[in-house]
Protein backbone atom coordinates (compact mmCIF):
# COMPACT_ATOMS: atom_id res chain seq x y z
CA UNK A 1 0.00 0.00 0.00
CA UNK A 2 1.67 3.46 -0.52
CA UNK A 3 2.34 5.94 1.94
CA UNK A 4 -0.09 8.29 1.16
CA UNK A 5 -3.25 7.13 -0.89
CA UNK A 6 -3.43 8.30 -4.67
CA UNK A 7 -5.49 11.56 -5.35
CA UNK A 8 -7.59 9.42 -7.41
CA UNK A 9 -8.25 6.63 -5.32
CA UNK A 10 -11.93 5.98 -3.66
CA UNK A 11 -9.63 5.92 -0.46
CA UNK A 12 -10.26 3.82 2.40
CA UNK A 13 -13.73 1.57 2.06
CA UNK A 14 -15.08 -0.71 4.03
CA UNK A 15 -17.97 -4.06 2.67
CA UNK A 16 -21.03 -4.11 4.22
CA UNK A 17 -23.56 -6.99 4.31
CA UNK A 18 -27.33 -7.03 3.16
CA UNK A 19 -29.10 -9.96 4.76
CA UNK A 20 -32.46 -10.93 2.46
CA UNK A 21 -35.03 -12.79 4.40
CA UNK A 22 -37.17 -13.72 1.36
CA UNK A 23 -36.58 -16.73 -0.49
CA UNK A 24 -35.21 -16.23 -3.94
CA UNK A 25 -36.13 -19.16 -6.67
CA UNK A 26 -33.45 -20.21 -8.91
CA UNK A 27 -33.27 -21.11 -12.61
CA UNK A 28 -32.23 -24.86 -11.58
CA UNK A 29 -35.53 -25.27 -9.86
CA UNK A 30 -34.05 -24.62 -6.09
CA UNK A 31 -34.75 -21.49 -3.87
CA UNK A 32 -32.35 -20.04 -1.33
CA UNK A 33 -34.87 -19.04 1.78
CA UNK A 34 -32.64 -16.29 3.08
CA UNK A 35 -28.87 -14.96 1.86
CA UNK A 36 -26.52 -12.54 2.39
CA UNK A 37 -24.61 -9.87 -0.22
CA UNK A 38 -21.49 -8.48 0.67
CA UNK A 39 -21.22 -4.74 -0.86
CA UNK A 40 -18.95 -1.77 -1.38
CA UNK A 41 -20.22 1.22 -2.64
CA UNK A 42 -18.56 4.16 -3.68
CA UNK A 43 -19.76 8.23 -4.55
CA UNK A 44 -22.93 9.60 -2.79
CA UNK A 45 -26.43 8.71 -4.32
CA UNK A 46 -27.93 11.51 -5.71
CA UNK A 47 -31.42 12.87 -4.58
CA UNK A 48 -33.53 10.86 -7.06
CA UNK A 49 -31.10 7.90 -7.77
CA UNK A 50 -29.95 8.50 -10.71
CA UNK A 51 -26.80 8.30 -10.84
CA UNK A 52 -25.94 4.79 -9.28
CA UNK A 53 -23.60 2.35 -11.44
CA UNK A 54 -23.81 -1.55 -10.75
CA UNK A 55 -20.79 -3.01 -11.18
CA UNK A 56 -20.44 -6.82 -12.13
CA UNK A 57 -17.35 -8.73 -11.13
CA UNK A 58 -15.95 -11.46 -13.38
CA UNK A 59 -14.81 -15.20 -12.25
CA UNK A 60 -12.97 -14.67 -9.84
CA UNK A 61 -14.06 -11.02 -8.55
CA UNK A 62 -15.77 -9.77 -5.79
CA UNK A 63 -17.36 -6.64 -4.12
CA UNK A 64 -13.75 -4.66 -3.71
CA UNK A 65 -13.40 -3.00 -6.74
CA UNK A 66 -11.96 -0.39 -6.08
CA UNK A 67 -9.95 1.93 -2.71
CA UNK A 68 -8.30 0.27 -0.20
CA UNK A 69 -9.32 -1.64 2.62
CA UNK A 70 -6.72 -0.21 5.41
CA UNK A 71 -3.92 1.93 4.37
CA UNK A 72 -1.87 -1.62 5.19
CA UNK A 73 -3.40 -3.04 1.89
CA UNK A 74 -0.30 -4.16 -0.64
CA UNK A 75 -3.25 -3.45 -3.63
CA UNK A 76 -6.34 -1.63 -4.43
CA UNK A 77 -9.69 -2.70 -5.45
CA UNK A 78 -9.61 -5.01 -8.85
CA UNK A 79 -11.22 -2.01 -11.29
CA UNK A 80 -9.39 0.65 -9.31
CA UNK A 81 -8.13 1.50 -13.44
CA UNK A 82 -11.22 2.54 -13.96
CA UNK A 83 -13.20 3.79 -10.67
CA UNK A 84 -12.40 7.07 -8.49
CA UNK A 85 -12.59 10.23 -8.80
CA UNK A 86 -11.69 11.79 -12.67
CA UNK A 87 -11.57 8.28 -13.82
CA UNK A 88 -14.36 6.33 -16.17
CA UNK A 89 -16.42 5.43 -13.88
CA UNK A 90 -16.41 8.79 -11.94
CA UNK A 91 -17.23 8.54 -8.33
CA UNK A 92 -17.35 12.65 -8.50
CA UNK A 93 -20.38 11.90 -10.18
CA UNK A 94 -21.97 8.22 -9.62
CA UNK A 95 -22.73 6.42 -7.45
CA UNK A 96 -20.71 3.28 -7.45
CA UNK A 97 -22.63 -0.68 -6.24
CA UNK A 98 -20.20 -3.46 -6.11
CA UNK A 99 -20.35 -6.70 -4.91
CA UNK A 100 -19.66 -10.40 -4.30
CA UNK A 101 -22.36 -12.41 -6.24
CA UNK A 102 -24.42 -15.42 -4.71
CA UNK A 103 -22.23 -18.37 -4.50
CA UNK A 104 -19.01 -16.41 -4.08
CA UNK A 105 -16.65 -17.05 -1.30
CA UNK A 106 -15.74 -13.20 -0.16
CA UNK A 107 -18.67 -12.85 1.95
CA UNK A 108 -21.84 -13.48 0.13
CA UNK A 109 -23.64 -16.58 0.95
CA UNK A 110 -22.07 -19.55 -1.15
CA UNK A 111 -20.98 -23.18 -1.18
CA UNK A 112 -18.75 -22.61 2.15
CA UNK A 113 -21.44 -20.74 4.14
CA UNK A 114 -23.58 -22.43 6.72
CA UNK A 115 -26.64 -24.06 5.10
CA UNK A 116 -29.70 -24.01 7.86
CA UNK A 117 -31.08 -27.11 6.91
CA UNK A 118 -27.88 -29.00 8.30
CA UNK A 119 -26.12 -26.77 10.34
CA UNK A 120 -22.75 -27.35 7.93
CA UNK A 121 -21.64 -26.08 5.06
CA UNK A 122 -23.28 -26.46 1.73
CA UNK A 123 -20.53 -27.49 -0.58
CA UNK A 124 -22.13 -29.33 -3.18
CA UNK A 125 -25.08 -29.27 -2.32
CA UNK A 126 -25.25 -25.17 -3.05
CA UNK A 127 -27.38 -24.77 -5.96
CA UNK A 128 -26.06 -24.12 -9.11
CA UNK A 129 -26.20 -20.74 -10.45
CA UNK A 130 -26.80 -18.29 -13.25
CA UNK A 131 -26.04 -15.58 -14.52
CA UNK A 132 -30.09 -14.59 -14.46
CA UNK A 133 -30.31 -15.85 -11.07
CA UNK A 134 -27.46 -13.20 -10.14
CA UNK A 135 -29.20 -10.46 -12.18
CA UNK A 136 -32.47 -10.92 -10.30
CA UNK A 137 -30.82 -10.92 -6.58
CA UNK A 138 -28.55 -7.71 -7.83
CA UNK A 139 -32.80 -6.37 -8.77
CA UNK A 140 -33.13 -7.19 -4.98
CA UNK A 141 -30.24 -5.25 -3.70
CA UNK A 142 -31.40 -2.38 -6.13
CA UNK A 143 -34.66 -2.51 -4.29
CA UNK A 144 -33.01 -2.43 -0.80
CA UNK A 145 -30.68 0.98 -1.82
CA UNK A 146 -33.87 2.34 -3.55
CA UNK A 147 -32.50 2.18 -7.02
CA UNK A 148 -35.45 2.13 -9.36
CA UNK A 149 -32.97 2.60 -12.22
CA UNK A 150 -29.28 2.17 -12.91
CA UNK A 151 -27.59 5.17 -15.00
CA UNK A 152 -25.92 1.87 -16.06
CA UNK A 153 -24.77 -1.72 -15.36
CA UNK A 154 -20.96 -2.02 -16.12
CA UNK A 155 -18.73 -5.34 -16.75
CA UNK A 156 -15.86 -7.05 -18.07
CA UNK A 157 -16.15 -10.37 -19.43
CA UNK A 158 -18.30 -12.48 -16.95
CA UNK A 159 -19.76 -9.09 -15.79
CA UNK A 160 -20.03 -7.97 -19.28
CA UNK A 161 -22.68 -10.74 -19.40
CA UNK A 162 -24.43 -9.73 -16.36
CA UNK A 163 -25.03 -5.98 -17.98
CA UNK A 164 -26.41 -7.87 -21.15
CA UNK A 165 -28.39 -10.04 -18.96
CA UNK A 166 -29.84 -7.06 -17.04
CA UNK A 167 -30.80 -5.92 -20.85
CA UNK A 168 -33.16 -8.50 -21.01
CA UNK A 169 -34.75 -9.31 -17.37
CA UNK A 170 -34.83 -5.94 -16.51
CA UNK A 171 -35.59 -3.51 -19.52
CA UNK A 172 -36.51 -0.86 -17.66
CA UNK A 173 -34.40 -0.86 -14.63
CA UNK A 174 -30.83 0.86 -16.42
CA UNK A 175 -30.25 3.38 -19.35
CA UNK A 176 -26.93 1.73 -20.42
CA UNK A 177 -25.63 -1.59 -20.26
CA UNK A 178 -21.43 -1.71 -21.01
CA UNK A 179 -20.25 -5.19 -21.86
CA UNK A 180 -16.20 -5.10 -22.11
CA UNK A 181 -14.38 -8.09 -23.03
CA UNK A 182 -17.16 -10.52 -23.15
CA UNK A 183 -19.02 -12.70 -25.15
CA UNK A 184 -22.88 -13.40 -25.52
CA UNK A 185 -22.08 -17.30 -25.44
CA UNK A 186 -19.21 -19.53 -25.02
CA UNK A 187 -17.66 -21.36 -27.61
CA UNK A 188 -16.33 -25.08 -27.46
CA UNK A 189 -13.23 -24.02 -26.68
CA UNK A 190 -13.52 -21.67 -23.94
CA UNK A 191 -16.30 -24.74 -22.19
CA UNK A 192 -13.35 -27.02 -22.94
CA UNK A 193 -10.94 -24.75 -20.76
CA UNK A 194 -13.43 -24.47 -18.21
CA UNK A 195 -13.80 -28.29 -18.12
CA UNK A 196 -9.82 -28.91 -17.59
CA UNK A 197 -10.13 -25.88 -14.97
CA UNK A 198 -12.91 -28.50 -13.48
CA UNK A 199 -11.43 -31.51 -13.82
CA UNK A 200 -8.24 -30.37 -12.32
CA UNK A 201 -10.42 -29.67 -8.79
CA UNK A 202 -12.12 -32.61 -8.70
CA UNK A 203 -9.46 -35.10 -9.34
CA UNK A 204 -7.89 -34.03 -6.20
CA UNK A 205 -7.73 -36.11 -3.55
CA UNK A 206 -8.52 -33.64 -1.06
CA UNK A 207 -11.72 -32.45 -2.64
CA UNK A 208 -13.74 -35.14 -1.19
CA UNK A 209 -16.75 -34.77 -3.48
CA UNK A 210 -16.90 -31.43 -2.59
CA UNK A 211 -17.06 -31.69 1.27
CA UNK A 212 -13.37 -30.52 2.35
CA UNK A 213 -14.89 -28.61 4.38
CA UNK A 214 -15.71 -31.58 6.94
CA UNK A 215 -12.36 -32.33 6.36
CA UNK A 216 -10.58 -30.00 7.40
CA UNK A 217 -8.78 -29.41 4.31
CA UNK A 218 -8.43 -27.77 0.81
CA UNK A 219 -8.22 -29.27 -2.67
CA UNK A 220 -5.28 -27.01 -2.96
CA UNK A 221 -3.41 -28.37 -5.80
CA UNK A 222 -6.60 -28.60 -7.73
CA UNK A 223 -7.78 -25.23 -7.55
CA UNK A 224 -3.72 -24.05 -8.45
CA UNK A 225 -3.80 -26.02 -11.38
CA UNK A 226 -6.94 -24.46 -12.43
CA UNK A 227 -5.98 -21.15 -11.89
CA UNK A 228 -2.44 -21.54 -14.28
CA UNK A 229 -4.71 -22.65 -16.73
CA UNK A 230 -7.12 -19.63 -16.71
CA UNK A 231 -4.12 -17.37 -16.11
CA UNK A 232 -3.22 -18.40 -19.37
CA UNK A 233 -6.12 -18.28 -21.03
CA UNK A 234 -6.51 -14.13 -19.47
CA UNK A 235 -2.88 -13.24 -21.40
CA UNK A 236 -1.62 -13.25 -24.57
CA UNK A 237 1.29 -14.57 -25.86
CA UNK A 238 3.21 -11.59 -26.58
CA UNK A 239 2.56 -10.45 -23.15
CA UNK A 240 3.61 -13.36 -21.33
CA UNK A 241 6.72 -13.33 -23.97
CA UNK A 242 7.48 -9.84 -22.94
CA UNK A 243 6.97 -10.57 -19.08
CA UNK A 244 8.79 -14.07 -19.36
CA UNK A 245 10.22 -14.36 -22.65
CA UNK A 246 12.30 -17.72 -21.91
CA UNK A 247 13.90 -16.49 -19.09
CA UNK A 248 15.41 -19.02 -16.77
CA UNK A 249 15.53 -19.00 -12.78
CA UNK A 250 18.80 -19.73 -12.97
CA UNK A 251 21.19 -19.49 -15.86
CA UNK A 252 21.33 -23.18 -17.26
CA UNK A 253 18.92 -25.43 -17.71
CA UNK A 254 18.83 -28.79 -15.21
CA UNK A 255 17.22 -31.16 -17.34
CA UNK A 256 14.89 -31.86 -14.46
CA UNK A 257 11.24 -30.95 -13.91
CA UNK A 258 11.16 -27.89 -11.37
CA UNK A 259 10.24 -24.42 -12.25
CA UNK A 260 13.30 -23.57 -14.06
CA UNK A 261 11.59 -20.80 -16.42
CA UNK A 262 10.39 -17.72 -14.86
CA UNK A 263 7.04 -18.14 -16.13
CA UNK A 264 6.48 -21.87 -14.66
CA UNK A 265 7.46 -19.94 -11.32
CA UNK A 266 5.25 -17.10 -12.08
CA UNK A 267 2.24 -19.41 -13.20
CA UNK A 268 2.97 -21.43 -9.53
CA UNK A 269 3.41 -18.55 -7.73
CA UNK A 270 -0.03 -17.59 -8.86
CA UNK A 271 -2.10 -20.82 -9.16
CA UNK A 272 -0.91 -21.20 -4.54
CA UNK A 273 -1.44 -17.88 -4.27
CA UNK A 274 -4.72 -18.05 -5.83
CA UNK A 275 -5.63 -21.49 -4.07
CA UNK A 276 -5.08 -19.78 -0.83
CA UNK A 277 -7.72 -17.72 -0.90
CA UNK A 278 -10.72 -18.75 -3.58
CA UNK A 279 -12.82 -21.46 -2.37
CA UNK A 280 -12.99 -24.66 -4.81
CA UNK A 281 -16.42 -25.02 -5.12
CA UNK A 282 -17.11 -21.28 -5.85
CA UNK A 283 -14.36 -21.86 -8.92
CA UNK A 284 -16.47 -24.75 -9.86
CA UNK A 285 -20.41 -22.85 -10.04
CA UNK A 286 -18.60 -19.50 -11.43
CA UNK A 287 -17.04 -21.41 -14.86
CA UNK A 288 -20.85 -23.39 -15.12
CA UNK A 289 -22.30 -20.11 -15.02
CA UNK A 290 -20.27 -19.28 -17.68
CA UNK A 291 -20.86 -22.41 -19.79
CA UNK A 292 -24.66 -21.94 -19.37
CA UNK A 293 -24.95 -18.87 -20.03
CA UNK A 294 -26.48 -18.01 -23.44
CA UNK A 295 -29.19 -15.79 -24.13
CA UNK A 296 -30.11 -17.03 -27.48
CA UNK A 297 -30.98 -20.80 -26.34
CA UNK A 298 -34.43 -20.35 -25.96
CA UNK A 299 -34.91 -18.11 -29.52
CA UNK A 300 -33.08 -21.02 -31.44
CA UNK A 301 -30.08 -19.17 -31.15
CA UNK A 302 -30.93 -16.26 -32.23
CA UNK A 303 -29.88 -13.22 -30.13
CA UNK A 304 -31.32 -10.99 -32.12
CA UNK A 305 -34.45 -11.90 -31.18
CA UNK A 306 -33.81 -12.55 -27.97
CA UNK A 307 -32.24 -8.86 -27.44
CA UNK A 308 -36.13 -7.94 -28.06
CA UNK A 309 -36.87 -6.91 -25.21
CA UNK A 310 -34.07 -4.44 -24.45
CA UNK A 311 -34.65 -0.87 -24.16
CA UNK A 312 -31.44 0.95 -23.12
CA UNK A 313 -28.35 1.94 -24.66
CA UNK A 314 -25.43 -0.59 -25.44
CA UNK A 315 -21.23 0.09 -25.31
CA UNK A 316 -19.68 -2.61 -26.34
CA UNK A 317 -15.41 -3.00 -25.97
CA UNK A 318 -13.00 -5.67 -27.34
CA UNK A 319 -9.70 -6.07 -27.31
CA UNK A 320 -7.34 -6.91 -30.25
CA UNK A 321 -5.13 -9.79 -27.96
CA UNK A 322 -8.21 -11.34 -26.36
CA UNK A 323 -8.14 -15.21 -27.35
CA UNK A 324 -10.62 -15.78 -24.23
CA UNK A 325 -13.54 -13.90 -25.65
CA UNK A 326 -12.34 -12.46 -29.22
CA UNK A 327 -13.56 -9.25 -31.19
CA UNK A 328 -15.50 -11.80 -33.44
CA UNK A 329 -17.62 -12.70 -29.90
CA UNK A 330 -18.28 -9.13 -29.24
CA UNK A 331 -18.99 -8.53 -33.15
CA UNK A 332 -21.57 -10.99 -33.00
CA UNK A 333 -23.52 -9.39 -29.75
CA UNK A 334 -23.26 -6.18 -31.47
CA UNK A 335 -24.27 -7.24 -34.80
CA UNK A 336 -27.21 -8.98 -33.20
CA UNK A 337 -27.92 -5.83 -31.47
CA UNK A 338 -27.84 -4.11 -35.00
CA UNK A 339 -30.58 -6.29 -36.38
CA UNK A 340 -32.37 -5.75 -33.05
CA UNK A 341 -32.42 -2.35 -33.90
CA UNK A 342 -30.74 -1.50 -30.60
CA UNK A 343 -28.77 1.60 -29.73
CA UNK A 344 -24.98 0.11 -29.51
CA UNK A 345 -21.55 1.33 -29.76
CA UNK A 346 -18.76 -0.30 -30.39
CA UNK A 347 -14.76 -0.36 -30.83
CA UNK A 348 -12.33 -2.58 -30.78
CA UNK A 349 -9.15 -1.83 -28.50
CA UNK A 350 -5.69 -2.20 -29.49
CA UNK A 351 -3.87 -3.86 -26.70
CA UNK A 352 -1.07 -6.30 -26.40
CA UNK A 353 -2.65 -7.29 -22.73
CA UNK A 354 -4.85 -10.13 -23.98
CA UNK A 355 -8.63 -10.80 -22.18
CA UNK A 356 -7.07 -8.91 -18.81
CA UNK A 357 -7.03 -5.66 -20.99
CA UNK A 358 -9.95 -4.64 -19.75
CA UNK A 359 -8.41 -4.70 -16.36
CA UNK A 360 -5.19 -2.44 -17.68
CA UNK A 361 -5.28 0.99 -18.70
CA UNK A 362 -4.04 2.00 -22.20
CA UNK A 363 -5.04 5.96 -23.68
CA UNK A 364 -7.64 4.43 -26.26
CA UNK A 365 -9.52 2.26 -23.71
CA UNK A 366 -9.76 5.03 -20.88
CA UNK A 367 -10.61 8.04 -23.53
CA UNK A 368 -13.39 5.96 -25.05
CA UNK A 369 -14.87 4.57 -21.61
CA UNK A 370 -14.44 8.55 -20.28
CA UNK A 371 -16.36 9.90 -22.81
CA UNK A 372 -19.19 7.54 -22.79
CA UNK A 373 -19.77 7.33 -19.26
CA UNK A 374 -19.27 11.20 -19.14
CA UNK A 375 -21.90 11.42 -21.42
CA UNK A 376 -24.37 8.96 -18.95
CA UNK A 377 -23.58 10.96 -16.01
CA UNK A 378 -24.52 13.89 -18.15
CA UNK A 379 -27.74 12.22 -19.41
CA UNK A 380 -28.78 11.91 -15.47
CA UNK A 381 -28.12 15.14 -14.40
CA UNK A 382 -25.09 13.90 -12.31
CA UNK B 1 -25.97 25.30 -40.54
CA UNK B 2 -23.45 23.91 -43.35
CA UNK B 3 -25.46 24.34 -46.53
CA UNK B 4 -24.26 20.94 -47.41
CA UNK B 5 -26.49 19.39 -44.11
CA UNK B 6 -29.38 21.56 -44.40
CA UNK B 7 -29.61 19.91 -48.31
CA UNK B 8 -28.97 16.62 -46.98
CA UNK B 9 -31.67 16.98 -44.02
CA UNK B 10 -34.25 18.24 -46.10
CA UNK B 11 -34.33 14.13 -47.83
CA UNK B 12 -34.54 12.57 -44.99
CA UNK B 13 -37.83 11.96 -42.13
CA UNK B 14 -38.39 11.94 -39.10
CA UNK B 15 -38.10 8.36 -37.65
CA UNK B 16 -36.05 7.32 -40.28
CA UNK B 17 -32.95 4.37 -39.47
CA UNK B 18 -30.42 5.78 -40.81
CA UNK B 19 -26.57 4.50 -41.78
CA UNK B 20 -23.99 7.00 -41.82
CA UNK B 21 -21.15 5.49 -43.77
CA UNK B 22 -17.49 7.43 -42.23
CA UNK B 23 -19.38 9.42 -39.98
CA UNK B 24 -16.49 11.27 -38.95
CA UNK B 25 -17.02 12.70 -35.43
CA UNK B 26 -21.21 12.31 -35.48
CA UNK B 27 -22.17 16.14 -36.68
CA UNK B 28 -24.38 15.00 -38.84
CA UNK B 29 -25.73 12.06 -37.13
CA UNK B 30 -26.01 14.02 -33.84
CA UNK B 31 -27.53 16.88 -35.58
CA UNK B 32 -30.36 14.66 -37.78
CA UNK B 33 -30.98 13.16 -34.02
CA UNK B 34 -31.83 15.91 -32.63
CA UNK B 35 -33.64 18.33 -35.66
CA UNK B 36 -35.13 14.87 -37.37
CA UNK B 37 -35.55 12.35 -34.46
CA UNK B 38 -34.01 9.57 -36.86
CA UNK B 39 -32.79 6.47 -35.57
CA UNK B 40 -29.32 4.75 -36.28
CA UNK B 41 -25.15 3.70 -36.25
CA UNK B 42 -21.91 5.76 -38.06
CA UNK B 43 -19.60 3.75 -38.96
CA UNK B 44 -15.64 4.90 -38.59
CA UNK B 45 -12.37 3.91 -37.98
CA UNK B 46 -10.63 7.04 -36.93
CA UNK B 47 -10.57 6.62 -32.93
CA UNK B 48 -10.53 10.29 -31.84
CA UNK B 49 -13.86 10.37 -34.19
CA UNK B 50 -14.92 7.17 -32.63
CA UNK B 51 -14.41 8.53 -29.22
CA UNK B 52 -16.28 12.07 -29.63
CA UNK B 53 -19.28 9.78 -30.99
CA UNK B 54 -19.39 8.03 -27.87
CA UNK B 55 -19.44 10.89 -25.88
CA UNK B 56 -21.92 13.05 -27.88
CA UNK B 57 -24.30 10.54 -28.01
CA UNK B 58 -24.14 9.18 -31.32
CA UNK B 59 -24.31 4.94 -32.21
CA UNK B 60 -20.93 4.50 -33.32
CA UNK B 61 -19.22 1.14 -34.63
CA UNK B 62 -15.88 0.74 -35.38
CA UNK B 63 -15.81 -1.13 -38.55
CA UNK B 64 -13.77 -0.28 -42.00
CA UNK B 65 -15.38 -0.95 -45.07
CA UNK B 66 -12.62 -2.05 -47.13
CA UNK B 67 -12.01 -4.64 -44.68
CA UNK B 68 -15.09 -5.65 -43.32
CA UNK B 69 -18.15 -4.31 -45.67
CA UNK B 70 -21.83 -3.95 -44.91
CA UNK B 71 -21.71 -7.84 -44.63
CA UNK B 72 -23.29 -7.47 -40.81
CA UNK B 73 -26.35 -5.61 -42.11
CA UNK B 74 -29.43 -6.93 -43.29
CA UNK B 75 -31.10 -5.95 -47.14
CA UNK B 76 -33.36 -2.96 -46.55
CA UNK B 77 -32.64 -2.37 -42.90
CA UNK B 78 -32.37 1.18 -43.63
CA UNK B 79 -34.44 3.80 -45.18
CA UNK B 80 -30.84 5.85 -45.94
CA UNK B 81 -27.45 5.59 -46.32
CA UNK B 82 -25.18 8.05 -45.73
CA UNK B 83 -21.73 8.62 -47.43
CA UNK B 84 -20.19 12.26 -47.08
CA UNK B 85 -16.89 12.80 -47.94
CA UNK B 86 -15.95 8.76 -47.90
CA UNK B 87 -16.46 7.64 -51.23
CA UNK B 88 -13.22 8.56 -52.49
CA UNK B 89 -11.22 7.08 -49.74
CA UNK B 90 -12.77 3.43 -50.04
CA UNK B 91 -10.90 0.76 -52.17
CA UNK B 92 -14.19 -0.13 -54.46
CA UNK B 93 -16.04 2.80 -54.30
CA UNK B 94 -18.33 0.55 -56.61
CA UNK B 95 -19.04 -2.09 -54.54
CA UNK B 96 -19.81 -0.19 -51.45
CA UNK B 97 -22.55 1.91 -53.37
CA UNK B 98 -23.83 -1.76 -54.30
CA UNK B 99 -24.02 -2.77 -50.62
CA UNK B 100 -25.25 0.99 -49.25
CA UNK B 101 -28.40 0.27 -52.04
CA UNK B 102 -28.87 -3.01 -50.61
CA UNK B 103 -29.03 -2.28 -46.91
CA UNK B 104 -30.88 1.07 -47.40
CA UNK B 105 -33.60 2.19 -49.73
CA UNK B 106 -32.06 5.21 -50.80
CA UNK B 107 -28.23 6.56 -50.84
CA UNK B 108 -27.38 9.98 -50.23
CA UNK B 109 -23.36 10.85 -51.13
CA UNK B 110 -21.28 13.20 -51.05
CA UNK B 111 -17.24 13.74 -52.91
CA UNK B 112 -15.20 16.16 -54.22
CA UNK B 113 -15.14 16.26 -57.91
CA UNK B 114 -11.76 15.98 -59.62
CA UNK B 115 -12.81 18.05 -62.52
CA UNK B 116 -13.31 21.24 -60.87
CA UNK B 117 -11.94 24.20 -63.02
CA UNK B 118 -8.96 25.04 -60.18
CA UNK B 119 -7.80 21.28 -60.10
CA UNK B 120 -7.62 20.94 -64.50
CA UNK B 121 -6.40 24.45 -64.13
CA UNK B 122 -3.37 23.47 -61.28
CA UNK B 123 -2.33 20.40 -63.52
CA UNK B 124 -2.18 21.96 -66.58
CA UNK B 125 -0.43 25.11 -65.34
CA UNK B 126 1.79 23.49 -62.74
CA UNK B 127 2.10 19.86 -63.83
CA UNK B 128 1.84 18.29 -59.74
CA UNK B 129 -0.96 16.98 -58.65
CA UNK B 130 -3.80 19.53 -57.64
CA UNK B 131 -4.69 20.09 -53.97
CA UNK B 132 -7.84 22.63 -53.29
CA UNK B 133 -10.02 23.30 -49.98
CA UNK B 134 -11.78 19.86 -51.06
CA UNK B 135 -8.89 18.27 -51.38
CA UNK B 136 -6.42 19.42 -49.00
CA UNK B 137 -3.84 16.14 -49.27
CA UNK B 138 -0.16 15.57 -50.61
CA UNK B 139 -0.62 13.03 -53.18
CA UNK B 140 1.62 10.55 -51.15
CA UNK B 141 -0.33 10.84 -47.94
CA UNK B 142 -3.99 11.61 -48.92
CA UNK B 143 -6.54 9.24 -48.15
CA UNK B 144 -8.38 9.90 -50.90
CA UNK B 145 -7.11 7.28 -53.39
CA UNK B 146 -10.35 6.60 -56.06
CA UNK B 147 -11.06 10.26 -57.35
CA UNK B 148 -13.82 10.90 -59.60
CA UNK B 149 -15.47 13.24 -61.44
CA UNK B 150 -19.19 13.84 -61.62
CA UNK B 151 -19.01 12.63 -64.99
CA UNK B 152 -17.83 9.45 -63.89
CA UNK B 153 -19.74 8.95 -61.05
CA UNK B 154 -23.20 9.66 -62.78
CA UNK B 155 -21.50 7.08 -65.50
CA UNK B 156 -20.87 4.67 -63.08
CA UNK B 157 -24.55 5.14 -61.63
CA UNK B 158 -26.06 4.29 -65.16
CA UNK B 159 -24.08 1.24 -65.50
CA UNK B 160 -25.13 -0.50 -62.27
CA UNK B 161 -28.60 0.54 -62.66
CA UNK B 162 -28.43 3.50 -60.17
CA UNK B 163 -31.10 6.18 -60.49
CA UNK B 164 -29.73 9.91 -58.98
CA UNK B 165 -33.40 11.44 -57.79
CA UNK B 166 -31.56 14.39 -56.98
CA UNK B 167 -28.19 16.70 -57.63
CA UNK B 168 -27.61 19.61 -55.76
CA UNK B 169 -24.00 21.16 -56.61
CA UNK B 170 -21.77 23.27 -53.81
CA UNK B 171 -18.11 25.13 -53.60
CA UNK B 172 -15.42 24.03 -51.51
CA UNK B 173 -17.19 25.85 -48.10
CA UNK B 174 -20.16 23.87 -49.11
CA UNK B 175 -21.94 26.94 -50.68
CA UNK B 176 -24.86 26.29 -53.58
CA UNK B 177 -23.89 28.72 -56.38
CA UNK B 178 -25.65 29.62 -59.52
CA UNK B 179 -22.23 28.69 -61.66
CA UNK B 180 -21.62 25.53 -60.30
CA UNK B 181 -25.07 24.67 -60.93
CA UNK B 182 -24.87 25.70 -64.66
CA UNK B 183 -21.50 24.34 -64.98
CA UNK B 184 -21.62 21.52 -62.45
CA UNK B 185 -18.41 19.43 -63.61
CA UNK B 186 -16.58 22.28 -64.49
CA UNK B 187 -17.49 24.67 -61.46
CA UNK B 188 -18.95 22.15 -58.80
CA UNK B 189 -16.63 20.84 -56.04
CA UNK B 190 -18.73 18.95 -54.50
CA UNK B 191 -21.91 17.52 -55.25
CA UNK B 192 -24.30 16.03 -53.25
CA UNK B 193 -26.41 12.58 -55.24
CA UNK B 194 -29.38 11.36 -53.67
CA UNK B 195 -29.54 7.79 -54.96
CA UNK B 196 -31.71 4.53 -55.16
CA UNK B 197 -32.28 1.42 -57.54
CA UNK B 198 -33.79 1.74 -60.69
CA UNK B 199 -36.69 -0.02 -59.32
CA UNK B 200 -37.11 1.64 -56.38
CA UNK B 201 -39.91 4.53 -56.38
Amino acid sequence: MPDSLPADSVGIVSPQTYHFENPIDLACGQTLESYDLVVETYGELNADASNAVLICHALSGHHHAAGFHSVDERKPGWWDSCIGPGKPIDTNRFFVVSLNNLGGCHGSTGPGSINPATGKPYGPDFPVITVSDWVKSQALLADRLGIDCWAAVVGGSLGGMQALQWSLDYPERLRHAVAIASTPRLTAQNIAFNEVARQAITSDQEFHEGRYYDFDTLPRRGLMLARMVGHITYLSDASMGEKFGRELRDQAYKFGYGAEFQVESYLRYQGERFSESFDANTYLLMTRALDYFDPAYEFDGDLSRALAPASCNFLVLSFSTDWRFTPARSEEMVNAMIAARKKVSYAEIDAPWGHDAFLIPTPRYTDIFQAYMARVAREVGA
Amino acid sequence: MRPDLEIIQQWIKPGHHILDLGCGDGTLLDYLQRERGVSGFGLEINPEHITTCMGRGVAVIEQNLDTQGLGNFDDGSFDVVLMTQALQAVRRPDRVLDEMLRAGREGIVTFPNFAHWRLRWGLTLSGRMPESEALPYKWYNTPNIRLCTFKDFEALCRQKGIRIKSRRVVDGQHQNSWLARLWPNLLGEIAIYRITRENEQ
